[in-house]
């Protein structure tokens, strides 16, 4: 059949811009930024880290020898690795439970209307914006044996713990010195979801009789579950990988009581000069944190509430 | 499937990104004039003016340099960052070091420097001190200048002590008698006894400025063996224990003061620091006290190299000798201790400072360097002083084991000075 009884009979060749097309082109102009983004800043470094993990790197000439999987091999009988691993979870654990919890804690009764809420809302936001390193020093110096805390210890007569110096009370400082920072931003998440509670849903269960904990448990949480969800993984990807906290504070010690496994990282390939093993310990940070919001993500079917 | 395909093809296009970033050799040596770079851990305005003084006055005669820069690192990240723009293709060409010039020379990463030294008119390379020229040596060739020797000495803060009613005499000043002295004070003012600045219960390579005082070293001669469990480092390590907490004549962990700001009787500190004197108090400032072995000085280095990775070797390595020569190091010793014996008396190194006189400069400085050990020096620094930190933390409690710590700073640090 030739084009012009094609075209005689009216069934023109449809135009390539179709609608749809347009539709997918602008969709990839939109997410262009985003992708060149994860390739250069996500994928191209795991790329790098992977390749790094299976050589041996003489960072002084510059020579690359493969070795292999020896590093991965060098991961079962790192005798500090235990130690690291445990400090880990400790950190990780204190940091999200009391982050989530103090966050809900504060949103909850800064989401009533009194004299001064707004004044305790920036009170307890504000250590979210003052430099991380600086914030640690500050809390260095009132840690001290003869510092701050221990200074207003004793005016009241308790002779306070040497907090830095000893493994049980320097990972509570650490954990405790995170969240005081941290805890503003899951406090404003938990803040915004809260008001977004139907009113009419408390006052009904007021009419049926329903106390306070029976509300806050079978109203309030199930409604800001999606948000629970959210700071959980924002908070357990931001405790694995606190860094500044621990080097500025306790450098990892006494002995490796918070060597955290993102310190831990840097030690062996900055100041140890040990990229290889540098990396494949980055890799196994980066497995870790990808397990664990999976694991939330999959869990989510099971305790996030969302309204049909 | 499909998507299957795209995902692996999207990996393998990372890996090659990744391996052609990875295999990038180092660039060749450039053409034309050459810009160099320095690394120093100073951020000191009169040191970085005088470095620019005599970098202005090579440039006037060496067209084939444009530039030189001396780039401030901060002193605290001053390893990670120099070995960071090593790794990342972006190395210095002259660098400063402390406890890296094990490492850069044991991986030739330094241009040997004697022969160049030695035919460079007038630079008389015969005027070295051996005693401080060995730590940058290797098999007879220097690779680093030691541009610095600046030895460890006791300041004594004399108001203070006239406070307690304590009084010492330099001359045969004994550790036992510091700390007695120490305990004193503390007892009586509330201040401080001794503190040795810089370890602050961290870094213990500075303890060798007390333990060297008992025959005790870290490792054996050839850096192969730890000797930290030797009787004679237990015997060092219970006088500071004791120190700590028994008689309280230093500050325990987590306490800190500043001697410089009045708030101690006694430092361990190098000469160099006589600098942070304000005025506040009077002061002494004497070679370190004996210890059970005798007499003994420690010394704190630094040097400063031609990086084999620099694109401008020559010109980097002629201008390290025009920096060195006789005329400015002469210019720089008026900061750091130089390693010429002919710069090498009181009066010359006290012409240029303000702070300490010819007497005090001669004793602490030029009496000291011919028979000074430095602190505990070995590649892998980094490593071995955090093993042996985790190691060491054990004994800063008062019911502390100490041999038993003393094997596990060994048993963490041993694998590292076989390697």
């Amino acid at each position: 059949m030739s084009r012009a009884s094609a075209n005689a009979r009216g069934t023109a060749r449809p135009p390539f811009w179709t609608t749809r097309r347009r539709d997918v082109l602008s969709g990839y102009l939109f997410i262009t930024p985003q992708l060149a983004g994860v390739l250069l800043f996500v994928l191209i470094p795991v790329g790098l880290a992977i390749w790094y993990s299976l050589n041996d790197w003489n960072v002084f000439t510059g020579k690359q020898t493969f070795v292999g999987a020896e590093h991965y091999a060098a991961l079962a009988s790192d005798p500090q690795l235990p130690s690291v691993l445990l400090a880990t979870a400790i950190f990780s654990g204190g940091v999200v439970i009391l982050n989530i919890t103090l966050g809900l804690l504060i949103a909850v009764l800064l989401n009533r209307r009194f004299r001064g809420a707004t004044l305790f809302r920036t009170l307890f936001f504000s250590p979210v914006v003052v430099s991380v390193v600086a914030w640690t020093l500050v809390w260095g110096f009132l840690l001290q044996d003869n510092g701050g805390i221990n200074g207003l210890l004793a005016t009241i007569g308790i002779k306070g713990p040497n907090w830095l110096q000893h493994g049980n009370t320097a990972m509570l400082s650490v954990i405790i010195t995170q969240v005081v920072r941290s805890v503003g931003v899951n406090m404003v998440l938990f803040l915004s979801a809260l008001q977004g509670v139907p009113s009419q849903l408390y006052e009904a269960a007021r009419m049926d009789g329903a106390g306070g904990r029976t509300i806050f448990t079978r109203i309030t949480l199930p409604l800001i579950s999606p948000t629970v969800l959210l700071t959980a993984i924002i908070t357990i990807v931001g405790a694995l990988q606190s860094f500044a906290q621990i080097a500025v504070l306790t450098g990892g010690g006494p002995e490796l009581s918070t060597t955290v496994l993102v310190y831990y990282v840097f030690q062996q390939a900055f100041e140890f000069n040990d990229i290889g093993y540098g990396s494949t310990l980055a890799l196994m940070l980066l497995s870790f944190v990808m397990l664990l919001t999976l694991l939330q993500w999959q869990l989510r079917r099971k305790w996030v509430f969302h309204e049909q | 499937m499909i998507n299957a395909r795209k995902t692996l093809g999207a990996l393998a296009l990372t890996a090659m990104f990744g391996l052609s970033a990875a295999c990038a050799g180092p660039a060749a040596e450039t053409s034309g004039p050459a810009e160099l770079r320095m690394t120093v851990w100073t951020s000191n305005e009169a040191q970085l003016k005088l470095l620019n003084s005599i970098g202005d006055a090579y440039r006037a005669d060496h067209p084939d340099v444009s530039k030189i820069t001396f780039e401030s690192l901060p002193f605290a990240d001053y390893n990670t960052t120099l070995t960071t723009q090593i790794a990342g293709g972006n190395a210095p060409d002259l660098a400063w070091m402390g406890d890296l010039s094990k490492d850069l020379i044991a991986s030739d990463a330094l241009v040997g420097l004697t022969d160049k030294l030695k035919a460079t008119d007038g630079w008389q390379y015969d005027d070295l001190l051996p005693s401080v020229t060995a730590e940058y040596s290797r098999n007879g060739t220097l690779y680093a200048y030691p541009f610095s020797n600046s030895p460890y000495a006791l300041y004594v803060n004399t108001d203070l002590l006239a406070k307690a009613g304590q009084k010492i005499d330099p001359a045969t000043l004994t550790w036992d008698q510091v700390a007695a002295a120490g305990a004193a004070v503390h007892e009586k003012t509330g201040k401080a006894g001794f503190v040795i600045r810089d370890f602050d219960y961290k870094s213990w390579n500075v303890l060798a400025t007390v333990w060297t005082g008992w025959g005790a070293a870290a490792w054996s001669p050839d850096g192969k063996t730890c000797t930290f469990a030797s009787p004679e480092m237990q015997k060092a390590f219970s006088f500071l224990h004791d120190a700590a907490f028994t008689t309280k004549a230093t500050p325990s962990p987590g306490t800190t003061a500043d001697f410089f700001a009045g708030d101690a009787a006694f430092t361990i500190a190098q000469v160099s620091r006589a600098s942070l004197l304000t005025g506040s108090f009077k002061f002494g400032l004497h070679p370190l006290p004996a210890g059970p072995a005798g007499k003994y000085a420690v010394l704190g280095q630094a040097g400063v190299g031609v990086l084999t990775s620099s694109k401008h070797q020559s010109q980097a390595t002629d201008f390290l000798a025009y920096l060195t020569n006789p005329s400015n190091a002469e210019k720089l010793a008026q900061f750091f201790p130089p390693p010429r014996k002919s710069l090498l008396t009181g009066a010359k190194l006290a012409a240029n400072n303000k702070t300490l006189s010819a007497e005090q400069l001669q004793t602490v400085v030029v009496d000291q360097l011919p028979n000074a050990v430095t602190l505990p020096n070995h590649t892998s620094p980094a490593e071995i002083a955090q093993k042996g930190k985790t190691a060491l933390d054990a004994m800063w409690k008062a019911d502390a084991d100490i041999p038993a710590v003393l094997r596990s700073v060994c048993a963490a640090i041993d694998p590292i000075l076989a390697k």
